[in-house]
């Protein structure tokens, strides 16, 4: 998919003069996801972190071993009947704004940027490497570099399989399929807080690397144009 | 497949900026959103969000379909069995006088006893019982199907609601196709036991395709009804109606 580039110019006198340029990088659907599923994502954290509180184990019940003692400010709902409201309720939306997404990005081919494939394989190491060691900035030519497109692709992965897991929990009687397939109720609990964390993990890098690329890049998941682009 | 560009447009600054301007007024319909945050409409946005839930819940259910059983093997320990109440491990019933107060759309009402409860066939099975909180047990229940029992009482079956009072106050509702699901027991049975009184003596719901708060204890009423005000004493606080599992 081919993107056109634009020179910024204004009035100079007779003539005009070029002020920068910029690229229209995401479209409307994409950013109404993107901030749709950033909303509804805190939203479903916060309250499963709630939910969690009320047996915070993934052993038996008698006797009960908590792993971990997730403290109530940091959750949403203050207690378990409103963290399931929010939780119940969120997820549609949640659930929902994954598939327009993931349908509208194989829909308008949108996806062949953002995809992970075999090909990104060998870009990783040295994006890593400039990233964390200190390595040389490999030469970008395209929208998404091979580590954000790991990055971006893995989070899908994980939304999907938060949401598969989730509704193994769920309805472990009516998806008693899907509860197989994740390995029983006590796996779909276990890896249903597995994947949050993961989430949270990309999260965390996600909006360091937000900070790091600047003012103008975080405008462009605003407004779709992104001035003075890399490529 | 690499992006290319293609040879330089321009753009107007002054229309780059209305361009931008009117790209970001698109997204201000996530705004509506923020109704969650301001307290008064919160609750009943929580509530419509609930029962969306409910009413999906409640499209998903199969009368046919049944819950998960498993090996002797399998059942936890009876002494790792847990006992939640909300009030008391035991109300007091006192077991002689004991009889089931059955009313509502039925041919038959009246008073029923454990006996006549105990002369319908004996189901007995092993069985995930989930609790709302995120544990689970493996228990053995037996008791009569309650769709033989509504039979026996000459229940309307197409009215929607089953309503259960408690000796404890308890008191909870079930649809009707929950109901006559051939898994839903009048229990009386445990670990092929009768019921101890900390776990619901003489008689309570074992219901394999619900959450576990719906699984009534001490039970001294029922009622086959087309109207329910209160649907259950956790549901009342704000918890799922429909919750099948």
């Amino acid at each position: 998919m081919s993107s056109t580039s634009f020179e910024i110019v204004r009035a100079k006198g007779d003539e005009t003069e070029s002020v920068g340029r910029v690229v229209y990088e995401h479209p409307f659907v994409v950013r109404l996801c993107h901030w749709l599923n950033a909303i509804s994502l805190f939203v479903m954290v916060g309250s499963g972190l709630q939910i969690f509180r009320a047996f915070p184990s993934f052993g038996a019940k008698i006797p009960q071993k908590d792993l971990l003692n997730w403290p109530k400010t940091f959750a949403i709902g203050g207690w378990l009947g409103g963290a399931l409201q929010w939780h119940l309720t969120f997820m549609w939306i949640y659930m929902a704004t994954g598939l327009v997404y993931v349908g509208y990005e194989l829909f308008s081919g949108n996806y062949r940027q953002v995809l992970f494939t075999h090909r990104d394989i060998p870009g990783v190491w040295p994006m890593i490497r400039h990233y964390f060691f200190f390595g040389p900035k490999p030469p970008q030519r395209e929208a998404y570099n091979s580590l954000q497109k790991h990055a971006y692709t893995s989070a899908i992965a994980l939304g999907i399989l938060s949401v598969l897991t989730g509704l193994a929990i769920w309805r472990p009687v009516q998806f008693s399929w899907l509860a197989w397939f994740v390995g029983g109720f006590h796996w779909a609990r276990l890896w249903h807080f597995l994947v949050m964390w993961a989430i949270l993990a990309f999260v965390f890098g996600h909006l360091i690397m937000v900070v790091l690329h600047g003012w103008n890049n975080f405008v462009s998941m605003l407004t779709g144009w992104k001035k003075d682009p890399e490529y | 497949m690499a992006r290319t560009k293609i040879a330089q447009r321009s753009i107007d600054q002054a229309t780059l900026t209305r361009v931008s301007r009117r790209e970001l007024l698109k997204l201000t319909p996530l705004l509506v959103l923020g109704a969650f945050a301001i307290p008064s409409f919160q609750e009943s946005l929580l509530k419509k969000g609930l029962g969306f839930s409910d009413w999906a819940s409640a499209r998903l259910f199969r009368g046919g379909h049944l819950a998960p059983t498993f090996a002797d093997s399998e059942v936890t320990p009876f002494e790792k069995f847990p006992i939640n109440d909300y009030d008391v491990d035991d109300p007091g019933v006192i077991f002689e006088n004991w009889s089931l107060t059955v009313g509502g759309l039925v041919q038959k009402p009246g008073e029923y006893r454990l006996p006549q409860i105990q002369s319908l066939p004996r189901i007995r099975q092993n069985t995930r019982h989930v609790c709302v909180e995120g544990w689970d047990v493996i228990g053995r229940f037996g008791g009569a199907r309650l769709s033989d029992f509504l039979a026996m009482i000459g229940a309307d079956t197409s009215a929607r609601f089953i309503a259960v009072s408690c000796a404890d106050d308890y008191y909870e509702t079930l649809d009707m196709a929950t109901a006559l699901h051939p898994q839903t027991l009048l229990c009386y049975e445990m670990y092929d036991q009768p019921l101890t009184r900390e776990h619901g003596a003489p008689l309570r719901l074992n219901i394999p395709t619900k959450i576990g708060y719906k699984q009534a204890k001490y039970l001294t009423e029922l009622k086959v009804t087309n109207v329910v005000n209160k649907v259950g004493y956790w549901e009342d606080q704000g918890y799922s109606s429909f919750y099948g599992l």
